[in-house]
């Protein structure tokens, strides 16, 4: 027998869980990896995964994790996309998993972008 | 890590389960487990999509890219391009040309789903039906806590009743006034009755209900329990509906578990249970006079209201019972308020209604659309419109007690009313396209040969009338028509609509009323001229061929009587004698030269 308030917690664990396929959904911040062979090469993986695991354990709904092809900057890759709510759009690259995890936290959660891992950075440096 | 970047749904109704979605589910757990990928990517099992047609489909998540047809052959692909690098697999989209322009299709912009409204269906394809927690975290089980802690059974009613909800197994009754009668009557014992004995031939809303979101059943049927003060439910659903039964049991157990189902509901006092009956799939049990004396144990025959179950029905007391789909419509009700349910469809019919679709059609599978929605919309926009650039004759509604529809009056709206003024009726929801191809006569004589065959012989105008309907009918379609054949038909039919016991009875000669109310030249075509226009009927059929022959001698090869002469280079003739009709000569001409007449 589950209480009305455990009932409640399943409805929003499971909510958290399944929410990528909620027709009306509203898709919040998008994170686009690119995953073709030279971002694999380069170690997109286990970006991914970091990716993942830091949503997971923040509990963050609204974000989705999703892969693109080559965009042609190998020598960047892995390359990060954070598109968010409103469209804007932000270029991390040379990404590894605890870079992966600062942008979660300073760029999704606290919404300040890391610009020292950013491609517009880089391309100063370079 | 209990967070998946994405889903990959794989249809498990019955209609892709046996074109092998069971297998693609298998192989996909061991592709994604030999990519790494089983802790980023979630397989789940949903029922059905609805456009069977493209079966097996599968739905990848979050871009909602939509599948079709896919074999053991493509999911290798699928998992090393799309899930593991995030390439859409462009030759397997859903209708590949639109795919070009758009870069992938999502299901929203398909046309098929474009102008249906899901309410029946809302979960049906989205949840895994065998996992009450993906159920719940999609409002399930709230209409009833709404219901059970915070209105009066009294409420509950009036809520339904106010919401206009009328029965979708195709009677039409106001939903809320059943429940209302059944409340009323003074008795300890009270029964609340599912109806998932869908028999239409070609109707198979109810099992995708069943099979895609069968706790919304089990949630509206605790409700209606406590609205009539019922505290144990029966399913009476077919053995030939293996999957629905399988997760209809499932189903209750999860609910026992959670304590959704059983004795005293969320600490409200009410209990409630819930046993599956399996029919042997007698369409008469579809009847509920008849559904009820099969849920005792006795040969399954209808016998005459009143008494109604209301007020006398399962084991003599006071039943109330409700369609499969009639039933999933009640928690969004409960949840959404009738304001919200008669925003959608007409005055007298609020709500949607599913149709399954078949025949003649390109799209064959489920839609749901909302009441008032012309024919046309669903047979063109969604269904597609006939295949290989056919003329459409009629569509049929409403199964063996239903009519034919003609091309003339596609624009009706879809309601319980428009339809049965027109001589068809609502039904349970079959829709049967039929092309220029298609006898009007033979079509009648199909429905009531099943008629004939499911009778259940307990009154003399459906055992003895339908049989002698069926014999004219044979005789004219093999030839052997007479005048007053027409005549005789249709005072057999009003005799048996008048007398008839039952339902199955009293409607079993609409196909034939509605076809020669629309279609009456052909019958006269067949008894008189000997002619089938539509040039289906064996027996009125000529194969005959024409001046394009080239004399290649094909034909002459594949008849399997050996009624073609002729020389080779030369134009070759049909002994009308000797041809059975097989068509195997025209199948086999290469320059179209045989024609049927």
């Amino acid at each position: 027998m589950k209480s009305l308030s455990e009932l409640e917690a399943i409805r929003q664990k499971t909510l958290e869980r399944i929410a990528l396929r909620k027709e009306d959904r509203d898709d919040g911040v998008r994170i686009v990896i690119g995953m073709a062979t030279c971002g694999i090469a380069a170690g997109a993986r286990p970006v991914m995964a970091a990716f993942m695991d830091e949503i997971d354990r923040r509990h963050l709904r609204n974000v989705t994790v999703t892969q693109t092809g080559c965009i042609g900057m190998c020598r960047l890759e892995p390359m990060v996309d954070v598109i968010a709510a409103d469209g804007s759009k932000v270029t991390y690259v040379k990404v590894n998993p605890e870079k992966a995890r600062m942008i979660v936290a300073d760029h999704i959660v606290n919404g300040h972008p890391v610009t020292e891992y950013t491609i517009g950075n880089y391309a100063d440096q370079a | 890590m209990e967070y998946y970047r994405s889903h990959v749904l794989v249809c498990g109704g019955t209609g892709c389960t046996s074109s092998g979605s069971a297998t693609l589910l298998k192989l996909l757990d061991e592709k994604l487990a030999e990519y790494g990928l089983e802790k980023e990517v979630k397989p789940i099992r949903t029922g059905c999509f609805g456009l069977c047609e493209a079966g097996p489909v599968v739905i990848v998540y979050p871009e909602g890219t939509f599948y079709s047809r896919v074999t053991p052959r493509d999911i290798d692909e699928i998992v090393s391009e799309h899930l593991l690098k995030g390439r859409v697999v462009k030759r397997l989209l859903h209708h590949a040309k639109q795919a070009e322009t758009a870069v992938d299709l999502s299901l929203d912009e398909m046309p098929f789903y474009k102008h249906q409204t899901r309410v029946a269906l809302r979960n049906c394809g989205v949840i895994s039906p065998e996992n009450i927690d993906e159920y719940l975290a999609f409002d399930g089980y709230k209409a009833l806590e709404k219901c059970l802690l915070h209105m009066t059974p009294q409420e509950v009613t009036a809520t339904v009743i106010a919401s206009g909800l009328r029965g979708r197994g195709g009677g039409g009754f106001p939903t809320g006034i059943k429940w209302q009668l059944a409340s009323k009557s003074e008795s300890p014992v009270k029964y609340i009755i599912c109806n998932a004995d869908e028999g239409d031939p070609g109707a198979f809303m109810d099992r995708s209900v069943l099979e895609g979101d069968p706790h919304s059943v089990l949630e509206a049927m605790t409700i209606a329990g406590y609205a009539i003060g019922a505290h144990e439910g029966y399913i009476y659903v077919r053995a030939e509906y293996p999957i629905a039964v399988k997760r209809l049991e499932i189903a209750i157990e999860q609910a026992k578990g959670y304590g959704l189902l059983g004795e005293n509901i969320l600490e409200s006092g009410f209990s409630f249970d819930i046993h599956i009956r399996l029919g042997a799939g007698a369409f008469v049990c579809g009847e509920e006079t008849a559904l009820m004396v099969s849920i005792e144990g006795r040969r399954g025959e209808p016998h005459p209201k009143p008494p109604f179950p209301a007020v006398k029905g399962l084991f003599d007391m006071p039943s109330n019972i409700n369609n499969v789909e009639t039933l999933a419509n009640i928690p969004p009700i409960i949840n959404k308020g009738p304001e919200w349910f008669r925003s959608m469809g007409t005055e007298k019919s609020p709500g949607t209604k599913v149709f399954a679709l078949g025949g003649k059609i390109n799209n064959t599978g489920l839609v749901e659309v909302p009441m008032g929605t012309p024919l046309r919309t669903v047979i063109y926009d969604i269904g597609g419109g006939i295949p290989g650039g056919k003329q459409f004759k009629a569509v049929q509604t409403g199964g063996p007690s239903g009519g034919c529809i003609p091309a003339e009056l596609l624009d009706v709206p879809i309601e319980y009313d428009s339809l049965t003024a027109i001589g068809s009726m609502m039904g349970s929801g079959g829709m049967i396209v039929m092309d220029e191809d298609n006898c009007m006569v033979d079509i009648a004589r199909f429905f009531l040969d099943f008629t004939v065959d499911e009778s259940c012989g307990k009154c003399t105008p459906c055992r003895i009338g339908t049989k002698r309907m069926l014999e004219i009918l044979d005789r004219i379609v093999s030839g052997k028509g007479e005048e007053g054949d027409i005549e005789k038909l249709e005072k057999l039919a009003e005799t048996i609509k008048a007398t008839a016991l039952c339902g199955l009875g009293q409607t079993a000669p609409n196909p034939v009323l509605s076809t020669l109310r629309f279609f009456r030249h052909e019958y006269e075509a067949h008894i008189r001229d000997k002619k089938c226009p539509a040039h289906h009927c064996r027996a009125l059929l000529e194969y005959v061929i024409g001046p394009d022959c080239r004399g290649c001698t094909a034909c002459m090869k594949a008849c399997p009587v050996g009624a073609i002469t002729g020389e080779p280079k030369v134009v070759h003739h049909i002994n009308p004698d000797k041809c059975i009709r097989c068509g195997a000569c025209q199948t086999k001409c290469r320059f179209g030269a045989i024609s049927r007449q």
